[in-house]
């Protein structure tokens, strides 16, 4: 019997082949459509309603509770900068577990956006010999400093520029978001950020239903899925309806301060203006947006 | 000859209408200026007066029943000498660190109006607005306090500020922060199965 080998039987047996495996792969529509979604930013306004009204249903079903998923695009005039005192910072770590409860962060595997490194007083600031997991009875400890890291919200962002597929970017109001559905999981840019900041989600993460914060913003705090990098977005969800990040509102020091950098009578500016302050690794011209400075 | 006349008058009609429109809209741009005057003080105003508006946000942190002080110090002889307090006031006068060697609550505290504080002038002073207490030796803690550095501020970066006083983070009394127990550490990556 002679074997068919046309173009046509080809094209038959692969369409039929793919209907098939997504039929037995127990794909639904709702799943389909979510892989097949495009990236965050080419999408039209009536697309980002849509799909946000979809999470918000998958999130009910998942965690019991109504939820919002905001996508409020950047406030026009508008570019986000944070200070911090380190001269007030006691390493208390408060601000670790605001911003976990704030933006959902996976408790197991865990996940801390914001690290607070100890260190001798006496050394400077000598990031290489830091200590992230001190744990005296109390703090400040004598002799020692405390210096939290996140994502610096660099001008100059190389996260954003090495990655192959576009899933994170700057905003206009100057935040570097990531878009988790289009995230490919390839990690590039933790390997360019110089601080530390990107957290890849190895496992499934896991926020328990009566901890999850259902006010979310779309690039912000909303659920990760295993396999996706995330960071600080400074509260996103918070600074876009003018509310302050979450961490400078726990903070029990005041050591964190935050505002528009565009407008001269923001706290901010008055710290640029009056304060010294500095930016971490500045000889690498990733130009931070998040400054520190010695208030005493 | 009537008709025509009438005529160039309707013709002459738009351009009359529209100089007056113009005479008008300068009169107005004249006028423009001193309404919009006001307005600018105003915002001037309460650009001012937001600071207090900021700073009026809780009430001072007063022990339960402590307050008004006059309730008790009514009856009793004002007693100006510095001395350590037994009875009343005791657990003040033990913890008391707030350059302990030159200074007693009557500094402070107005010892015939006993339910106000008191300025180094001799000017009273609500409890309400003690900032400007503190602020007489700490200037420039003050002034870093005013436009939101020293300090913490809660509410909106974009609008509405709210402020805590000086003694809602430091003890009046014994002013220097305490220590606190720190949140736990994050997990070290050997300890995780």
């Amino acid at each position: 019997m002679k074997k068919e080998n046309s173009r046509r039987t080809f094209f038959k047996n692969i369409s039929l082949a793919t209907f098939s495996a997504l039929a037995l792969s127990g794909c639904d529509m709702k799943a389909l459509k979510e892989f097949l979604q495009q990236n965050f930013r080419t999408l039209s306004k009536k697309e980002k309603d849509d799909i946000v009204k979809n999470l918000q249903v998958q999130y009910k079903e998942t965690y019991g509770k109504e939820f919002h998923v905001s996508i409020e695009p950047a406030m026009e005039g508008v570019l986000f900068g944070y200070a911090l005192d380190l001269s007030r910072c006691i390493g208390c770590r408060k601000c670790v577990y605001a911003c976990v409860g704030e933006n959902n962060q996976s408790r197991d595997p865990q996940i801390h956006w914001i690290q607070v490194l100890e260190m001798e007083k006496d050394k400077g600031i000598d990031l290489a010999h830091s200590n992230v997991h001190y744990n005296p009875d109390k703090v400040p400890e004598k002799g020692k400093s405390y210096f939290p890291v996140a994502c610096q919200q660099c001008r100059n962002p190389q996260c954003t520029t090495v990655c192959p597929v576009k899933a994170t970017w700057q905003e206009p109001d100057g935040i570097v978001v990531v878009d988790y559905n289009w995230c490919i999981g390839c990690r590039y840019c933790m390997a360019a950020c110089p601080y530390g900041a990107r957290h890849f989600n190895w496992g499934e993460p896991k926020v328990p239903s009566d901890e999850i914060n259902t006010e979310m913003h779309y690039l912000g705090n909303r659920p990760r899925m295993k396999g996706v990098v995330e960071k600080c977005t400074f509260c996103i969800q918070r600074v876009r309806v003018g509310k302050y990040p979450s961490c400078v509102e726990i903070c029990p020091v005041g050591a964190r301060k935050f505002g528009n950098l565009l407008d001269p009578e923001s706290e901010i500016r008055y710290i640029l203006e009056n304060k010294r302050v500095f930016v971490l690794k500045q000889e690498l011209n990733t130009q931070p947006k998040f400054y520190y400075f010695f208030g005493i | 000859m009537k008709d025509k006349h009438y005529r160039r008058i309707l013709f002459q009609l738009p351009f009359v209408a529209l100089l007056l429109f113009l005479l008008c809209y300068c009169n107005q741009g004249g006028k423009k200026e001193p309404t919009n005057s006001p307005e600018q003080s105003d915002s001037v105003s309460t650009k001012q007066s937001a600071l207090s508006a900021e700073n009026a946000i809780e009430l001072p942190p007063f022990t339960d029943g402590i307050f008004p002080c006059s309730e008790c110090h009514a009856d009793l002889v004002p007693n100006p000498t510095k001395r350590d307090l037994v009875d009343m006031h005791d657990d003040i006068s033990a913890m008391f660190d707030h350059d302990k060697e030159n200074r007693w609550c009557t500094d402070c505290h107005d010892l015939q109006y006993r339910d106000s504080l008191k300025l180094a002038s001799g000017k009273l002073l609500d409890f309400k607005e003690s900032y400007k207490l503190c602020g007489q030796c700490h200037g420039e803690k003050l002034r870093d306090w005013k436009v939101g550095v020293h300090g913490k501020r809660t509410g909106f970066w974009n609008g509405k500020k709210e402020y805590l006083l000086c003694v809602h983070c430091h003890n009046p009394h014994t002013p220097k922060f305490k220590q606190l127990t720190p949140e736990p550490p994050p997990i070290r990556q050997e300890d995780i199965n």
